[in-house]
Formats: structure tokens, sequence, C-alpha cells
């Protein structure tokens, strides 16, 4: 296996956020035209109530990214509890492209219906070697491991045979995703509930933000999902993850300037940047929002070490 | 099912509770072993080999059966302690091992096919699809629901899926799916899923200040409390937080689960058990829910109304709440 950082795969992530609409279309259309990543997920990860608004886009937006070059992946619900939760993973699913879930419902279902989804995101809670085989046999090429995972636990799974073992790709960037509920905390937020949400997460592009009562920033409500405050940043991380056989790396798109972001890292896996560079073209990028990598140094996950 | 309705499932974090439990008409009672291998791992609770083997004679001897639960994530490179706690499990003869990561499913179902096989409620598996996913892969027989479903999405459970489902009708309620929550290691870089301890203790402090009582989970503030306010475990999904300007229980009051008012609808519905929380609790507490709890779940299957407020004096907080059971809690 190779793990010369220059080889390692950049990936945008899905966008975990409501931008509805041509919001939605525009930014994945820059990302197409200036984003230097090699994969990109779509799809709609937090809310069934939001792909309409995105869904007219789709077909446009996928091509234009193909014809950029880029591999195109579809991502599913992070919480199936519902018939329109199932109803919307069958549809992405329907696109044809390498499929993503979330849940274990999603992977049984389009299992039963013939489809061998790719790439097992954070929510299918994959910890450890005998997970990784169990879907491994069920198709599954690409594992993104839940936020947590400590240390130990990543060089292990990225140390296992690539022909026995799903690859690994870890989230480099962007807000963690943390919880998620049936409840809409967003909706709540703004005194309604999910059902009379009149879309209160589109008023926050970059999440809703939960302060402590001695207002420091803590985390961020996104509808039904609950991400950190602080960004995840691995920039000073990648060497030493690349070295150890992480394959990818994945952005979440955040309401920053994503193309200055993907540049930045694929400037540093390519060796056109050293590590306290990126940091620091990164901290320009991100304003207040602070960066956190403590998961990866068995720390809590808000916590920051720069490498 | 048993005397012709769901079983009653309860806690026991000590061989004093489970004998408890089982006094009180638990028809099963859920353990698991003193170590990470289970979801509730706080010091002084729990079962040795040979602790559980005793609460297994106990139980099996007035009719209760013994469900352990083994509901971490077993970690990478090291998954000595989960299987161990499967060959325990099997050779104690447990009526069933309650698991939620998919590794130990796989190594249960290969390695142990005579262990019947419950998911755990740590597997938030949410929707039939998922649950006949774990049946077809790892035969499991029964799942604990997790705790963000309508009385109506569990009713709709039953046409579609043929594995048996719990649900939890009293004790902790996470408004979060389940397994699925990163929060407190966020705060105290120990993760529920691993370790076993939800905000634990040793990352909590009480912190006196001139504004009152302030509550910490590692660096963040959780709560605050006026001068001779009771003071609450600081619980970082009860937690009061400051969003648009608001001083708020922005995910969940403090309050806890109390089912009482929607146990005729769930019995209606299907559920084959209905399961206390609390294993963490002591046994007079295990005791008096698990009273109370038979009285109302007896009197739903006779088809007859609780009183609605039997269970609030054991509730945290002044109230029980029904919690994602009715649609408006969403």
């Amino acid at each position: 296996m190779t793990t010369d950082l220059a080889s390692a795969e950049l990936t945008l992530g899905p966008l975990l956020l409501h931008w509805p609409g041509e919001a939605w279309r525009d930014f994945h259309y820059r990302i197409a035209d200036e984003a230097p990543v090699d994969t990109v997920t779509l799809g709609e990860v937090v809310c069934p109530k939001r792909w309409p608004f995105n869904r007219p886009y789709v077909e446009s937006v996928v091509e234009r990214l193909q014809r950029a070059g880029k591999r195109v992946v579809i991502a599913t619900p992070a919480l199936v509890g519902s018939d329109p939760d199932a109803g919307l993973v069958r549809e992405l699913a329907g696109h044809g492209l390498p499929v993503e879930v979330n849940d274990m419902a999603a992977l049984g279902l389009l299992r039963r219906d013939g489809v061998r989804p790719a790439v097992a995101a954070p929510g299918i809670n994959s910890y450890n070697e005998a997970t990784l085989r169990h879907l491994h046999q069920q198709g599954i090429a690409r594992v993104v491991p839940p936020p947590e995972l400590p240390p130990a636990s990543v060089r292990h799974l990225a140390g296992l045979p690539a022909d026995d073992a799903p690859a690994l790709e870890l989230q480099a960037f962007g807000r963690w995703p943390l919880a998620i509920s049936a409840r809409c905390y967003h909706a709540r937020a703004y005194g309604r509930d999910k059902a009379t949400c009149q879309y209160a997460c589109a008023e926050d592009p970059d999440g809703l933000p939960v302060d402590t009562l001695d207002d420091q920033p803590f985390l961020a409500v996104n509808g039904v999902q609950t991400l950190s405050h602080a960004y995840a940043c691995l920039a000073g991380d990648l060497p030493d993850l690349r070295a150890r056989g992480v394959h990818a790396f994945r952005l979440l798109p955040q309401d920053v300037d994503m193309v200055a972001v993907a540049r930045v890292f694929r400037d540093l896996l390519d060796g056109r940047a050293d590590t306290p560079g990126a940091l620091d073209r990164i901290e320009g990028l991100c304003g207040e929002v602070p960066l956190a990598n403590g998961y990866l140094h068995d720390a809590p996950g808000a916590a920051w070490y720069e490498a | 099912m048993s005397r012709g309705g769901p079983e009653l499932v309860c806690p026991a974090g000590t061989p004093a509770a489970l004998r408890a439990a089982v006094d009180a008409g638990a028809d099963a009672v859920y353990v698991g072993f003193r170590d990470e291998t289970n979801a509730r791992n706080f010091p002084g609770l729990n079962f040795s080999r040979r602790e559980l083997e005793e609460a297994r004679a106990y139980a099996q001897a007035r009719g209760a059966k013994i469900y352990l639960a083994i509901n971490t994530f077993a970690r990478a490179g090291d998954l000595g302690p989960w299987r161990q706690a499967l060959a325990d499990a099997e050779r104690i003869g447990v009526d069933a091992a309650i698991l939620s990561d998919l590794g130990v499913l796989s190594i249960a179902a290969q390695e142990h096919p005579g262990l019947r096989l419950h998911l755990s409620v740590q597997a938030s598996a949410a929707h039939p699809e998922a649950l006949e996913y774990y049946r077809r892969s790892f035969g499991i027989r029964r799942a604990v629901l997790p705790r963000v479903l309508t009385v109506d999405d569990i009713r709709a459970m039953g046409a579609q899926t043929d594995v048996e489902y719990e649900v939890f009708v009293f004790g902790g309620l996470c408004p979060m799916a389940e397994g699925r929550c990163f929060l407190s290691s966020y705060a105290t870089g120990k993760s529920p899923n691993t370790v076993g301890v939800c905000s634990p203790a040793a990352d909590v402090q009480y912190r006196p200040r001139a504004d009152g009582l302030v509550t910490q989970l590692g660096d963040f503030t959780i709560n605050r409390f006026a001068d001779g306010q009771a003071a609450g475990y600081p619980t970082l999904c009860k937690g009061r937080f400051r969003v648009r300007g608001d001083d708020t229980h922005i995910f969940e009051e403090p309050t806890s689960l109390n089912a009482a008012s929607v146990m005729q609808d769930l019995v209606a519905a299907g559920v084959s058990a209905l399961k206390i929380e609390g294993r963490q609790r002591g046994r007079a507490y295990v005791a008096q829910a698990v009273r109370n709890m038979r009285a109302l779940r007896d009197a739903a299957v006779r088809g007859e109304a609780p009183a609605a407020d039997a269970l609030t004096d054991l509730a945290e907080g002044a109230r029980g709440s029904t919690g994602a059971y009715r649609k408006d809690w969403q």
C-alpha cells in the first residue's frame, strides 16, 4: 500500500447544513470548477424535508462535478426512523451513484433492493476490525468512523490489510457531527416543532450557536443534528495518519471559503505547504471559530493540539 | 410475552438490586459485567462472573430471566474483553445477550450460535429495515428500540418485522439516538460507547460562585443554580445553554421518562417487553419502580387506564415525560 502524502485522496463530505436550492447548486458548481478535491459527496443526511429544495438541481450538479473529473457519491440520512427517511434513502440511491449509508436500515433496505452501498458513514459506528470485516463482506469499500475513534484504534484499523478491510477515511475539517435526534432543536429554538418548523435551519447557514451560560461557544444546532462549535482540523496530523495507512481525508462544508480550505489541504498533501503555514491559512479562513483535534490525541474532542 | 402481555424487563446494578427486582415482580432482569463491556460501567456497579452465576440461580428458581448487556462498542485490536463476556454469557447460561456492536454481533452469531441475541438500544435501530438487517445477518430475536420513536412508529413495526421489540417505559430519557451521541466525549474525552459512562463523575465539578452554584462537565458549564435551588447532575443533554439570547434546556428538560399514560397504547402496539432504565440505581428505587410498573403493566393488559401520576415521586425533577412517544415532543 502506498502511503505517501500526495497519493492520499481528498474528499468533500456531504453538506450537513441547509443551504436550499440555488445556494446548494452554486456551492457545488464552484466546488466542481475550482476545488482540488477528488471526490464529492452529495445528498441529504439530516432531514428529508430539505431535499425537495435541492432535488431540481441534483442532475446538473452531478454532471458538472463529473465533467470536472470528480467522483460523486450520494449520502443518505443519518437516522432512518420513519418511512420518509427510508423513502429518501431509496430516492437518493436511485441516482445510480456510489451510495454512502449512515444507518443500518439504509444498508438493509438497499441490500434487499440489490444495491451495494460503497461507503459506511459515521452513523454506522465502525469501531473495530470485526465490524470492518462484516461491512467488507457486505461490499462496503470505505468506512468513515465515528469522530471519537481514539488514535490507537485509528492506527489499528488503518493498518489492516487492504484486501481484507474497507479503506479508512477521516474527517479532517469542519464541525464534527456529534448527535442526531428525532427532535428538531432548531425548530425548538425558534419556538416551533418539527412539523411546523418553517425551515428554521435555513436561518443559520453555519449552524445555530449553542453557548454555555458563561458565554463559552460550545455546540451548534443543525435541525435534528448537533454539531461541535469548533471546526475539526487534522492538518497537523495528516502526515502521521497517512503514514499509518489512512486512505482519504474528508472536508465537511462550512460557511467559509471551502475552495480555499480544499487548496490548503491539497497543498499540504502535495508538499507545497508545511504544517505551520497550512494552519495559518486555515485559521485565517475560519475567523473566530476555534479548531479542534482532541479526539486524535486521547483528549476531549473540543481540545486543540498544534502539531 | 409473560402472563398474557409484554414482559417487564428490569435493571440491576448489584446482586441486591437483582433480588429486589425479581421479588418485586420482574419477568426479566438485565445486568452487566464489571468492566467496559457494558454501557453502565460505573464504579462499584455490576456483576462479577460468580455474582452472575448466583444471580442466575436466584432468578431461575423464581421463574425470572437474566439478560446480559454486552453493549459497548469493542476496542480495535483488543476484542478480548468482549469475546470473554460472550463466552461467559454462554457458559453461565443467561437467557439472552444484549449487543450493539456489529463486530460483537458477528462474533456472537458465528462462535456462540446457542446464545439468544437481543439488539441493544445502543444500536439505535429505529426502522423495521434495520431490525430485519440484524435478524438476517445475526439472528437477533429482539431489539430494544431507541427512545426517538412515537407510539405510531412502534405500532407500525409489527407488520414489517419478525423481530420482537422492547421499549423503555421508565427512567433516564436520552433525547438523542443512543449509541450515536458523541457529546459527552466531545467535552470529556471519554466515550459512553466505548467506556460505558455518559457525563462521567470524574469530569464533573460543582463550583460555588457569587452568581450561584455552577455545574461543569470538563471545561464546559452545563448549568447554574440559584442559592437554595437543588443542583441537578450535569448530564450534558439536560443542561441549560444560551441559544438565541435565551437560557434554555435546548435539548431536553432535566426530566425522566414515565410512559404510564401511554402504557395501554404501547401494549396495543404489540411490544414484547417493557423496560425500566436504571442499573445505576439502588435496590430501594428498583424495587419501587418494578412494583409500580408491574401494577401499571398488569392494568394496561387488563385494559384499564393507569393513574398517570403513578410514578411521579420516583422521577427526576418534579414530573415525568412521555418523551418521544407523543409526536409533539419532536
